[in-house]
């Protein structure tokens, strides 16, 4: 399955753009996601955080990844 | 009744106020957080906001849900977030809540920013005279 990945804030500066598109097994997890791309991107490592979104909410490590899914790497909020 | 916004436009405080009035409510208690001209001892010279926009509001309304599951008696909940460049004493955002009673009201205004700046998918960036810093993202 191909994912699509929307990057933020310093997630965004890391990887050098604001979309990612990635060729995935099908059911792929949030956790597996996550070790793909530190991998990739070790500056991704050293954030405080990093968490994923599906669909708009926060997303468990085990969750498992769906074509269609809305999906965005989430690095420390800091509104307010 | 919950209203949520996310602008790029200066935040009209007054406006923002009037939409938390009601007749049943004692109190209006609002939080509005500002540009600092300094950050850690290092002065600031502006700001910028990006927002995850479909996230942010989604889990917006959700904090003052949760805010209103926990304080029944809160009677209005308005949160307005600003994006984009911001200026030193420029307001970032306005939290505003009416109750019936003051005790609630801050009780409801200091829950909702407080989980707003914990998991609201708004970043902001930090620039000096000689860099810029996305606040948070290291420990």
């Amino acid at each position: 399955m191909n994912l699509k990945i929307a990057l933020f804030g310093i997630a965004r500066e890391i990887v050098g753009q604001s979309t990612l598109e990635l060729a995935a097994p099908e059911g792929q997890s949030v956790q597996e996601l996550l070790a793909r791309l530190h991998q990739e991107y070790p500056a991704l490592t050293r954030l405080s955080s990093l968490a994923v979104a599906v669909n708009n909410e926060y997303a468990a490590d085990d969750a498992p990844l769906h074509e269609r899914d809305e999906i965005a790497l989430i690095p420390p909020v800091s509104g307010g | 009744m919950i209203h949520i916004d996310l602008i790029d436009q200066p935040i009209d405080v007054a406006a923002a106020l009037q939409t938390v009035e009601d007749d049943g409510a004692g109190a209006i208690n609002t939080f509005i957080g500002t540009v600092r001209n300094k950050s850690t001892g290092r002065p600031v010279v502006r700001l910028e906001y990006e927002a995850y926009d479909s996230m942010a509001l989604h889990q917006l309304r959700k904090v003052a849900e949760q805010a209103q599951q926990q304080w029944p008696m809160l009677r209005k909940v308005t949160v307005i977030h600003r994006k984009g460049t911001l200026n030193i004493g420029d307001v970032a955002v306005v939290v505003a809540v009416s109750t019936p009673h003051r005790a609630e009201s801050f009780a409801a205004c200091q829950y909702i920013i407080d989980t707003l700046k914990q998991v609201v998918t708004i970043w902001k960036k930090e620039f000096y005279e000689d860099g810029d810093v996305w606040v948070a993202a290291h420990p």
